[in-house]
Order: C-alpha cells, then sequence, then structure tokens
C-alpha cells in the first residue's frame, strides 16, 4: 500500500479508496504480510470477464444508438 | 447506465430515438455500422460483417482477405422486439466449438413511443467460459478496451 501510494499522484488516503472499490468487485485481494498488507490483482477473477464486456457492451449500444438516430429509415 | 444483477452476467440498456422496427434493423442487418470493427477474430482487417437473420443462422465476420469467422449462432428472431446469440469465442479468442463453453446474449427492445425505443441488453452465462483469461492480457482488457485483445503482450 505505502508503494502503490508513493508512485501515485494522489494521497494515501485516496489510494486506499480506490483499493477498497476494486476489492468489492473482486478484482483485487489483499493479504497482511507483518505489518504491510500485499495487493494482487486477480486477473483469473470472473470479475475482469464483466469488466471487459461490461465496457464492451456500454460502447456498443451507444454506437448503436448514434447509428440508429442518423440512420434514415428503410420503409 | 449499467447495473449488475448476478455475477455471471452483464447488463446494459440505452434509449434510442428512433422506431422500434427500425433500431431492430440496424441492430441486427446493420451490424456492421455500429460494430467495433476493432473487435472480431479475424487475423485480417475486417471487411464486412453479416448478421444471418433466422435461428441456426450465424453472425459471420469477413476479412479483407477472404477469410471468415462465424462466431456466433442466431438462438432467437423475433422482430422487432427480441435476439438471442452465443458467443462462441473462447477466453483465448479463438472461436470456442464446445456450446457448454459458450456464453449467451440477448437483447430485448421495446416500444416507448412510435419514435423511441429501449434496447436491454444482456450477456449471461459469462462462467461458462471458465476463468482462464490470458493472463498477460487481462489488466490490459481494463484499460484499452479499444485495443485488438490479441495484439497485447
Amino acid at each position: 500500500m505505502t508503494d502503490l501510494a508513493r508512485d501515485m499522484p494522489i494521497t494515501r488516503s485516496a489510494v486506499s479508496q480506490h483499493l477498497q472499490i476494486l476489492k468489492s468487485v473482486g478484482l483485487v485481494t489483499d493479504r497482511a504480510v507483518g505489518t504491510r498488507r500485499v495487493c494482487t490483482v486477480d486477473p483469473h477473477a470472473l470479475a475482469v470477464t464483466r469488466a471487459y464486456f461490461d465496457a464492451f457492451w456500454t460502447r456498443s449500444l451507444a454506437a448503436l444508438r448514434d447509428g440508429a438516430e442518423q440512420q434514415p429509415e428503410e420503409r | 447506465m449499467t447495473t449488475h444483477t448476478a455475477t455471471a452476467e452483464v447488463s446494459t440498456h440505452i434509449e434510442v430515438q428512433a422506431p422500434i422496427a427500425h433500431v431492430f434493423d440496424v441492430f441486427t442487418g446493420q451490424i456492421g455500422s455500429w460494430w467495433d470493427t476493432d473487435h472480431h477474430i479475424l487475423g485480417a482487417p475486417l471487411a464486412e460483417m453479416i448478421f444471418e437473420r433466422y435461428v441456426g443462422g450465424h453472425i459471420i465476420d469477413r476479412g479483407i482477405d477472404g477469410s471468415q469467422s462465424r462466431w456466433a449462432r442466431v438462438l432467437a428472431y423475433e422482430p422487432p422486439t427480441r435476439v438471442c446469440f452465443s458467443w462462441d469465442i473462447n477466453l483465448h479468442w479463438q472461436l470456442e466449438t464446445d456450446p457448454a463453453k459458450t456464453s449467451e446474449v440477448e437483447i430485448v427492445f421495446t416500444e416507448l413511443s412510435p419514435d423511441r425505443t429501449h434496447v436491454a441488453l444482456t450477456h449471461r452465462h459469462l462462467d461458462r467460459h471458465g476463468e482462464g483469461w490470458e493472463s498477460r492480457c487481462a489488466s490490459g482488457f481494463l484499460t484499452r478496451t479499444h485495443t485488438p485483445p490479441w495484439c497485447c503482450g
């Protein structure tokens, strides 16, 4: 956590908040090692699959909307 | 706006200022007009996409070199209100031939008024793909979703 915060242009508190969000959706796990907490990104988590399709379909439906609103109807 | 209703699916919806029949036609018959052209599994750039508009048909990607990929099976085709197809691509971005390991995409179109349509999309059974995301790509997917997945690493 300290290592992460050192490399970020944001406060340690903000890093902690972001990590809490990532943990809540299952993308990051953490464990205590002595006095430190070690965070691990889980690339195999189903959450990664979901995050990918979530972004993909949100983007795609926006493109569908733009296309349907611009293209003339075939009657 | 996006909501998660179960761990193995994602749902999203949108409203479109167009009649339901037109929105359904653009989604299916003109899929190539809105699909992200970087998002396919062909080795060559995408030339066109074909949505075969009947149950048992396929969604077919054709590359500029003539190669093609039938990467989805049309499971339901009910114009202008509903369409469902399989997602026959595995987590290594190759065609999945075992239907038990494929997910499903369902789109429901609802007429809000004669010129306004609600589109709800659900991609379910994502767990059927297993947990084998190409790990060297996985972190890239989160931040580089516009990049063709096979370009990772």
